[in-house]
């Protein structure tokens, strides 16, 4: 394990990444001054998953994993959507 | 590749930095926290035991025959949380994982040793919480194992100690899950690949991803519960605009893949055991752990079975029933495999081959009879009848309880380097066998006929049924009394046990019995003919 190489993240890369959350974070404070109705929680889910993705990659280094944890990561967040879609098939059919 | 106990101090013996019980309790030895979850899962079992006996006096006669209805609801509710959040759940992952997976993988521990033992510390912490709340505050909570909404905040018994205890339960699974599957995607021997890992390790794998990925689900529920009942916040409570049917989905999201942490490592051990008493290569090493991944992997989509009279939707109801069948068909894979594996083996019976092939059997019988279950019009008929709990109980009792027990008889010589008396471990077997088929089998019957599970009283016509099952409640536990005795006496003073006693091909059997401490002198490497199950 310790003889694998690691990738040194740049701090500016870190900044710029924390800058982005503070402002989708503010974003989506403002975004529900708007109107939106059924929207609004697709709304705030968005600017959720977009610093989700922030995160994941920059923060826990996932852009420079080996493919496989990608695999990993992504089956685990498929496995989610599965599982909002299923109880959506009662909600939805009700 | 034989490994020599050349440092001389096995992991029983061995003297760290910490003496006599704190050189246990404080020791993050792979092998010594397996034997410490073993203590205390047999601990609770015993307590669970006793409990469900307690049950089953109570039904031996129609009305009060030793308690009240309330201290009845109360039973049933503490045996479900102790039999599920404290036994079964870490059973076979907690003890047997322990004790062999970083063995079977050629490993001298798991990647996170002091993860390892803070789970432990987690898992005692929540058996506490939860006898906290059996004995202190406003009563033992009444709500079965399940808490389902809106009783379970309701309710003015002592529920948020059992669900906070629960909730910690969980997180001693996920560092255990989280623990397994960086061990065995980063430990393994060299020349142990993939296709070369004993199937108990890859149940343990699959148990592993639904420890990591289903348990958060239930911890984020149980804590929605306690605000509930705190704060009044509206989410399963119908008189706020919640939804009680919300909870239970989130709650059958994770308890059903459960009941695959549950049953996965009890295959997995059938699947070491059957080979090794068939002195045969396994019947379709490929399909069985396709088997295990699809059963992990459909077991997340199929939770709403449990929910079919419920209020659900038509469409989803559907759904659920079609997948449910589909899980069925892995299941089937491995009883085949198995079944193929005897089939001109070499067999040699003995204790663990005798749990084993019950396994069979009892699996069998809960599996298809999970299908009455499954499909919509014949689960209306005998929901929430005793059916329910003969089938619940065949395939978790008889399904991961005998496996535990296959597993326990099939290890016990490698883990204190002593052998029982064979006489009386198949002795307590049979009794075993005998009383739990009469303990369950009556109460397909009765839940057929239309006896509903949970109450204390039922009507005259069931009496036969219930008096029988009664009846072999009493033979089950002259059975385990007989195992336990059998185990604890043996593992003091039974007859010191080869390092290989079965003739196993698994990388355990190479090291001495009792492992040393690091488990081998040199890390092992296999070769390109070396397998698990190469008996040729």
């Amino acid at each position: 394990m310790s003889g694998e190489k690691h990738h040194i993240v740049p701090y500016r890369l870190y900044f710029v990444v924390l800058i982005a959350l503070l402002a989708l974070t503010f974003a989506s404070v403002w975004i529900t001054s708007i109107e939106l109705r059924d929207y609004t929680v697709a709304a705030a889910l968005l600017f959720a998953i977009v610093k989700s993705y922030l995160v994941l990659n920059y923060f826990m280094h996932l852009k420079y994993d080996k493919p496989y944890i990608k695999i990993m990561v992504g089956f685990v967040f498929a496995i989610f959507l599965v599982m909002i879609v299923i109880t959506f098939l009662d909600y939805l059919y009700r | 590749m034989q490994t020599t106990a050349v440092n001389g101090a096995n992991y029983l013996t061995y003297q760290g930095k910490y003496k006599g019980l704190l050189g246990w309790i404080l020791s993050t030895d792979h092998k010594r926290i397996g034997l410490l979850y073993l203590y205390s899962i047999a601990t609770m079992f015993t307590t669970g035991v006793l409990l469900g006996l307690a049950m089953k006096f109570e039904l031996l006669a129609p009305g009060k025959t030793i308690m009240e209805a309330q201290t009845y609801n109360s039973v049933f509710t503490v045996h479900g949380v102790i039999m599920i959040f404290m036994v079964v759940v870490p059973g076979l992952p907690a003890v047997f994982g322990n004790l062999m997976l970083p063995i079977m993988i050629g490993a001298r521990d798991v990647a996170f040793p002091k993860l390892n033992l803070l789970s432990w510390w987690l898992y005692v912490a929540g058996v506490f919480l939860v006898l906290a709340a059996l004995l202190f505050g406003k009563g033992s909570p009444d709500t079965g194992w399940t808490f389902y909404a809106p009783y379970s905040f309701k309710t003015g018994t002592n529920m948020l100690p059992a669900i906070f205890g629960a909730f910690v339960l969980g997180f001693s699974s996920i560092l255990t899950g989280l623990n397994f599957l960086v061990t065995i995607h980063r430990l393994r021997c060299k020349g142990m690949k993939w296709m070369k890992l004993p199937l108990f390790v890859w149940t343990l794998y699959g148990t592993a991803w639904i420890q990591l990925l289903a348990t958060p689900v239930v911890g984020i529920t149980l804590v929605l519960v306690a605000l509930e009942r705190v704060f009044g916040v509206g989410i399963f409570d119908p008189a706020l605009g919640g939804d009680p049917i919300l909870y239970q989905h989130l709650f059958w999201i994770y308890s059903h893949p459960a009941v695959y942490i549950m049953i996965l490592p009890a295959m997995g051990a059938i699947s070491e055991i059957i080979p090794t008493f068939a002195q045969k290569h396994i019947f379709g090493y490929k399909a069985l752990i396709a088997s295990t991944m699809a059963i992990a992997f459909v077991g997340y989509l199929v939770w709403g079975h449990h929910m079919f009279t419920a209020g659900m939707s038509g469409t989803a109801q559907y759904y659920f029933s079609l997948l449910t069948f589909i899980v069925a068909i892995p299941s089937a894979i491995k009883v085949f495999n198995w079944i193929s594996t005897l089939y001109k083996g070499s067999i040699n019976v003995q204790t663990p081959f005798y749990w084993a092939v019950s396994f069979i059997f009892v699996f069998m019988i809960g599996g298809l009879s999970g299908l009455v279950l499954g499909a919509l019009a014949t689960d209306v008929h005998v929901h929430d009848t005793a059916f329910v709990v003969a089938h619940f109980h065949y395939i978790v009792f008889g399904g991961t309880g005998f496996a535990f027990f296959a597993a326990i008889h099939y290890w016990f010589p490698k883990i204190f380097g002593r052998m029982y008396d064979k006489a009386w471990a198949n002795t307590g077997w049979l009794v075993f066998f005998v009383g739990f088929l009469a303990l369950y089998t009556p109460m397909f019957y009765l839940g057929m006929m239309g006896m509903p599970r949970r109450y204390y009283d039922y009507l005259e016509e069931f009496h036969g049924g219930n008096i029988l099952s009664t009846f072999g409640s009493w033979v089950l536990v002259t059975g385990f009394i007989i195992i336990v005795v059998n185990l604890v006496r043996s593992a003091r003073k039974g007859a010191p046990a080869e390092a290989n006693p079965w003739h196993g091909r698994t990388l355990e059997w190479t090291v001495p019995s009792p492992p040393p401490v690091l488990n081998f002198d040199e890390e092992p490497v296999l070769g390109e003919k070396d397998g698990p199950y190469n008996y040729e």
